[in-house]
Formats: C-alpha cells, sequence, structure tokens
C-alpha cells in the first residue's frame, strides 16, 4: 500500500489517486484544472477537499466519475478504486460504485419530472426489480434522509419543495444507485447555516449505517471541522497539504492551509472567509515555477520563487512547502 | 383556482380576435371596389336585376346594420350564399374543410415526425457528420420554393418511379363508380368507419405527396428550433448528474432532455398547423386537392366575398383554437408555467 490513512494499516485504502491532472484546451492555451493531484481515502471515511474556488476540487471529481469534458486530456500515475486501476473505466463504475451529489440541489434536478420518477429511472437503472417493488424502494430511501411523508413527495415536483428537502432528494438519489463511494460537491453551500448542518449530520450518519465513503468537496474550514476524519487541502490545482482532519485543524503544516484557518474567525462573514487572504490564485493557463502559493505566502523566501517545494512529512499527515516546520 | 382564470382569460382573449377579424373582414369587403349586386345577378345582368340583388342583399341599408346582420349571421354558421355559384357555403365548407384540416394535421404530423428526430439527433451529435446532414436539410428545405419542391416530388416519385399519383385526392375509379359515403369528410376516417382498406390506402397514397411538400418549411424550422432548445437544454447541471447517477444516454436524451423542450416543440405544432393552413392554398392548386384552398382561391379572383369571408374566418377559428389548445397544453405538461 503506498498511501496511508487515519486508521492506519488497518484500513482498508478505497481510492488512491497519485499525480492527477486534467488539462483542456482552450482559446487562451491550455486550461490546468488540475494540476498534480494525490488523493488518498480510506473505506469509511469522510474526506474533505478543501480550497478556494477555481482550484479544481469540482474537476477533481468529475475526473473520478469519467465526466470530464470531451476535449479534456486527463492522466495520472496512479488512479485505482478498491484496488483496481481505473484510469480507462471511470464511466463504468459511475452510478455503480460512484455517485455524485451536485453542488447546486435545486439545478440537479429535472424541473419537469416528479420525485417519484427521477428515483425511479436511478432505481430501474440499476435494478431489474418490479415497479412496484421500486416505488417501495424510492419511499424507503426518501425516508432515510430524513424526509417526511414520503409517498406524497414522490408525486411532487422540485420547485415546490425547500433548498434542504431537494438536497436529501438528490442524496436519496445518490444511494438509490447503490454505490459505496459519493462524492459531494459542496452539498451545503446552496442552503441556511441550520439546514447545511442538519445535511452533514445526515451524511454523517449514511456514512456509518451504510459503511459508505464520502470525498466531501467544500471551500469552508467549518464543514471539515463538522464532518471530515482526514482532509486534502488544493491549492491552484494541487494537493499541498493532507492529514487527519483534526491535525489540519489544529496545526496546519502548509502556509496556504494556516492561512484558510486564520481566515475562519466566526466573526467574518459567511463565504467571504477565503477571500480574506490576500491577492488570488494563479490563472490555470499559467504555468507555475516554483511555489504555487509563493505571491501570497507570509512565509516566502527566496527559494520559493524557483524551486519546487519538497514533499515533507510522513505516515498519514504529509504537505509540500520548503519551510520543515509552519512558520506561523 | 388559478387554472379555470387562466382559462378564462384565454378564451375570452381567442373570442375577442375572432370578433376582430371579423370586423377586418367586413371593412376589406367594403374597402375593395367590386359591385356585389352585380356578380350576384349573373351573367351580364340588366340594370332591373342589378337593382332587384342590391335589395336582396339588403346593401342600401347603413353600415353598421350590416356589419351587425353580418356578425351575427356569421357567429350563427349561416355564412350565406356564394354570390357567384347561389350555393349554400356552410354546404360547400362542409366538404372543403375537411379536406383541408386533413391535409394540414397531416402535414403538421410529418413535420414533427420528421423535424423533432432530427433536431434532438442533431443536437446529441453535435459537430458530427450526422449534425451537418441535419442542418443542410433544413436549410434546404426552408430555402425551397413550395411549387419547386411539388413538382420535383411529382416527378421523381409520379413520373419516374410511378409509385404514387400525381394529384387528387382520390383515384376515379373510386370517386365516381364507388364514392365513399360522406361521414366526417376526412377520407381517411370515413374509409375506416366504412372498413374499406383499398380505399384507405388510395386515400393515404393521394395524401403523401402534397403532405409532404407542405411539411417541408415546418419540418426545417422544427428541426432547427429543436436542435437549438435541446443543445441548450443538455448543457443544465441537471443533465449532469443525470449522467452522474449512471442513467443511460438515451433515457437521459428522451426521458430527462426531451420533457424540457415541451415548451419550444408545442410552439413548433402551433406554428406549422398555422402554416399548413395557410400554406393549402398553393399545394392545393398544384395538387388539384379540393379543398378550401382551392375554394377561396377562386372565390378571390371572382370578389366573391361572402365565400373569402366564411373561409377567413373558419380559418381563424381553427388557428385560434388550435393554439388555445396549446397554450392549455404547455400549463399542463410543465408545473412551472406561471399562469398570466
Ligand atoms: N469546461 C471547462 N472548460 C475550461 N475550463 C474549465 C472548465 N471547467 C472548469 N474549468 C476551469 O478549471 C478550473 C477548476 O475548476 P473547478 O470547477 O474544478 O473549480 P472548483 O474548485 O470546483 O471551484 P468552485 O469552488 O468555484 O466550484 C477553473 O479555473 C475553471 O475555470
Ligand atoms: S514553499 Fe515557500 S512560498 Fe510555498 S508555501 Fe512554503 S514557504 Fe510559502
Ligand atoms: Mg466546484
Amino acid at each position: 500500500m503506498r498511501c496511508a490513512t487515519v486508521k492506519g494499516a488497518s484500513a482498508v485504502t478505497l481510492l488512491e489517486i497519485q499525480g492527477l491532472s486534467v488539462t483542456i484546451p482552450s482559446a487562451l492555451g491550455p486550461v490546468q484544472a488540475v494540476r498534480s493531484i494525490d488523493l488518498c481515502i480510506a473505506r469509511g471515511e469522510i474526506h474533505g477537499l478543501i480550497g478556494e474556488s477555481g482550484c479544481g476540487k469540482t474537476m477533481t471529481g468529475m475526473a473520478l466519475l469519467g465526466l470530464t469534458p470531451a476535449y479534456a486530456q486527463v492522466a495520472a500515475r496512479v488512479i485505482e478504486f478498491d484496488g483496481v486501476d481505473i484510469s480507462n473505466s471511470a464511466a463504468d463504475l459511475r452510478g455503480r460504485r460512484i455517485a455524485l451529489i451536485s453542488q447546486d440541489p435545486a439545478a440537479a434536478l429535472n424541473p419537469v419530472l416528479t420525485i417519484g420518477r427521477q428515483m425511479d429511472d436511478v432505481l430501474r437503472t440499476h435494478s431489474s426489480n418490479s415497479k412496484a417493488h421500486r416505488a417501495a424502494t424510492a419511499v424507503a430511501l426518501l425516508a432515510a434522509t430524513g424526509l417526511a411523508d414520503a409517498p406524497q413527495l414522490m408525486k411532487r415536483y422540485p420547485h415546490q419543495l425547500s433548498g434542504g428537502m431537494q438536497q436529501r432528494v438528490v442524496i436519496a438519489q445518490a444511494l438509490a444507485t447503490g454505490a459505496d463511494f459519493l462524492i459531494a460537491d459542496e452539498p451545503t453551500t446552496a442552503l441556511d447555516v441550520t439546514v447545511g448542518a442538519q445535511v452533514l449530520a445526515l451524511l454523517r450518519k449514511l456514512v456509518v449505517d451504510r459503511g459508505l465513503t464520502v470525498l466531501m468537496i467544500t471551500h469552508d474550514m467549518d464543514v471539515v471541522a463538522a464532518v471530515c476524519d482526514r482532509a486534502t487541502v488544493l491549492y491552484a490545482g494541487l494537493s499541498v497539504e493532507t492529514g487527519p482532519a483534526s491535525a489540519i485543524l489544529t496545526h496546519p503544516r502548509h502556509p496556504y492551509a494556516a492561512a484558510l484557518l486564520a481566515a475562519l474567525p466566526d466573526a467574518a462573514p459567511r463565504g467571504q472567509r477565503l477571500a480574506a487572504i490576500g491577492g488570488q490564485i494563479p490563472p490555470s493557463t499559467e504555468t507555475i515555477s516554483g511555489c504555487a502559493f509563493s505571491p501570497r505566502c507570509p512565509a516566502v523566501m527566496a527559494l520559493c520563487h524557483t524551486m519546487s517545494p519538497p514533499a515533507r512529512g510522513a505516515g498519514n499527515h504529509r504537505w509540500l512547502c520548503h519551510l520543515a516546520q509552519c512558520a506561523p | 383556482m388559478d387554472l379555470v382564470r387562466y382559462t378564462l382569460r384565454r378564451v375570452f382573449l381567442s373570442a375577442f380576435v375572432v370578433v376582430g377579424v371579423t370586423f377586418l373582414v367586413f371593412v376589406v369587403a367594403q374597402v375593395v371596389p367590386s359591385d356585389p349586386a352585380a356578380l350576384y345577378a349573373g351573367p351580364r345582368p340588366t340594370a332591373e336585376q342589378i337593382a332587384k340583388a342590391r335589395v336582396t342583399l339588403d346593401l342600401d341599408a347603413p353600415l353598421p346594420q350590416r356589419f351587425v346582420s353580418f356578425a351575427t349571421a356569421m357567429g350563427t354558421g349561416d355564412f350565406g350564399v356564394s354570390y357567384k355559384s347561389r350555393r349554400l357555403i356552410s354546404q360547400d365548407l362542409r366538404v372543403y374543410l375537411p379536406a383541408t384540416l386533413e391535409l394540414a394535421i397531416f402535414s403538421t404530423f410529418l413535420a414533427l415526425l420528421l423535424g423533432i428526430p432530427a433536431g434532438v439527433i442533431a443536437a446529441a451529435r453535435r459537430g458530427s457528420w450526422l449534425d451537418r446532414i441535419g442542418s443542410l436539410g433544413s436549410i434546404l428545405s426552408v430555402a425551397m420554393p413550395t411549387f419547386f419542391f411539388a413538382m420535383l416530388l411529382q416527378l421523381v416519385f409520379s413520373q419516374w418511379l410511378g409509385i404514387l399519383p400525381l394529384a387528387g385526392r382520390l383515384s376515379q375509379q373510386i370517386s365516381i363508380s364507388d364514392p365513399l359515403p360522406f361521414l366526417t369528410g376526412f377520407n381517411l376516417i370515413d374509409a375506416v368507419t366504412a372498413a374499406r382498406p383499398a380505399v384507405f390506402l388510395d386515400a393515404l397514397a393521394h395524401l403523401i405527396l402534397p403532405a409532404l411538400t407542405l411539411a417541408a418549411y415546418p419540418a426545417g424550422i422544427a428541426m432547427r428550433l429543436t436542435r437549438a432548445a435541446m443543445i441548450e437544454i443538455l448543457a443544465r447541471r441537471h443533465i449532469v448528474a443525470a449522467r452522474a447517477l449512471g442513467l443511460s444516454a438515451p433515457r437521459i436524451l428522451f426521458g430527462h432532455a426531451l420533457p424540457n423542450a415541451v415548451g419550444p416543440a408545442l410552439t413548433v405544432i402551433g406554428l406549422s398547423f398555422a402554416y399548413a393552413l395557410t400554406g393549402a392554398v398553393l399545394v392545393e392548386i398544384i395538387f388539384a386537392w379540393p379543398g378550401l384552398g382551392r375554394y377561396v382561391s377562386e372565390a378571390i379572383l371572382s370578389k366573391d366575398f361572402p365565400v373569402i369571408a366564411a373561409a377567413t374566418l373558419v380559418v381563424t377559428l381553427c388557428y385560434v383554437m388550435m393554439n388555445l389548445v396549446i397554450d392549455l397544453t404547455q400549463t399542463l405538461v410543465d408545473p412551472r408555467v406561471a399562469l398570466t
């Protein structure tokens, strides 16, 4: 096993990615949506993928689903799911082992089809059960996501539901595939704080009850603190730090992870916390020399501008930085 | 109930359109220079005959009074008699309107059957050679003049291949020696109710070329509208979400994307039908189709205003009813359509 996880040697690695890159040709030259990402996820954990807007979180998820744009080039040194190389077969696992909980539930549901029909379409794609059996399964799954009066709900249209209910339906759809690995793309961003917290609690419960594994995409350290076992911090399409959530939250090693945390005080308005770090991520068309974070790093040194930072740390906590220890 | 209020408002608007058209028809009949009394009095009339006709036709009454009697007559379906043939117009319409509706409905159906799937496939295979062929086909079908397309079809399918009749609505040996009993006036339906499969096939064979001619333009429009709508829909987030849930490509295309295109599709149906009703005039002449179009064109040449007025009103009514049905269907199919 090349990748160590929080639960140590006893945990089974479900997903291992090394050096994932996604390049999209464009009029301005190739867009490096993902430059080089390593990811190591153990079965049964909720793994946070955190970084500011445009750092490649969604694109990483899409690569795992085999849903990158047709003209995008996806490459990786290692990309193994459950011990099997899926570099050419990600699409086969889509909806069977891997399912997506989309970013905005209002947009992720088909506006002109009933909830029942949308649940059934997923169920009959993945099973040959009778219609009545599938209807019963759909009701049970909706109820399992905490939706009251599921039979009535089956006849409703998405616009008749609140955002929190819509998100639960989207989660029920993901469960309906029977997949054991869920990619949740900012599942709480479109919701208000309390409802978001309820959805996170639901996901945590489902992980425990059903033995699921979740990749939790977020730009919010609060979410990592609330539900994640481990986390990987992305910056400009690079994974710059990975480790147990508790370690990253208390002793971040990479200056960017530290900056994310420092920007966290509860006084800061929601959604603007990451912007509290001065500057911007480099454009994804730009070739990076040295450390990608050097233009914004408070601890920057001369060699940071010219030399790629080395991999540091050991075991299940690793990061990329010229500093041996985090400066702040 | 919102739906009831909405329906009532649409019905009221439709009625308003019909009354407006009635008024226009009346005004036009007054403005265009012609002498209805002379026409009514027959060929080479004497002055007395014309004077008598003026009295019969009530032409000397004041205008408002004449409009009221005209409108009430139209409203009760009493279209009067043709100035030229002196036949009851309502009886003529009984025969000619079904012939035109049969052609218009069949061609609308053909246009949708050709245009919508072509648009869906072109959108799904955007940029492929299939898409290019479809786009070329739609441009040709929209740009080609009707009469030229009709002649081309007649040349290929009647003259060269000899598999379809050149013109007419039924073969002569049927229409003369063994005519269909008149029930609805739709030959296809009457043949079925009379249990005469040979007549049904004969009627269908006669229908194909004029219907294809009439379908070409709306099929091209349907293809382009469907393609544009589907390209926009296929890029929506819920389509990506459906793919991420493992749904098959055909199910996403036809089960998830196409239902979102019902709005544009209904619009296309309305456009096609309207085009077929008005386009029928030329096509009926080319294909010797005994319908409203031919009936009206003859009436126009002889300034036979009661016929023109009746036909205009009937076509307006057909179109308004079609639109009403389409609007109401739209609200039923798309749960989000605002009822305004
Ligand atoms: N279809 C595409 N074509 C070209 N560039 C794209 C495409 N999709 C994404 N990108 C670019 O790839 C980069 C990463 O995008 P991605 O959507 O993965 O970001 P993200 O981390 O999910 O951001 P957010 O928090 O805003 O969702 C961005 O710079 C974006 O502009
Ligand atoms: S390598 Fe240098 S610039 Fe980059 S994060 Fe570390 S200290 Fe900052
Ligand atoms: Mg995203």
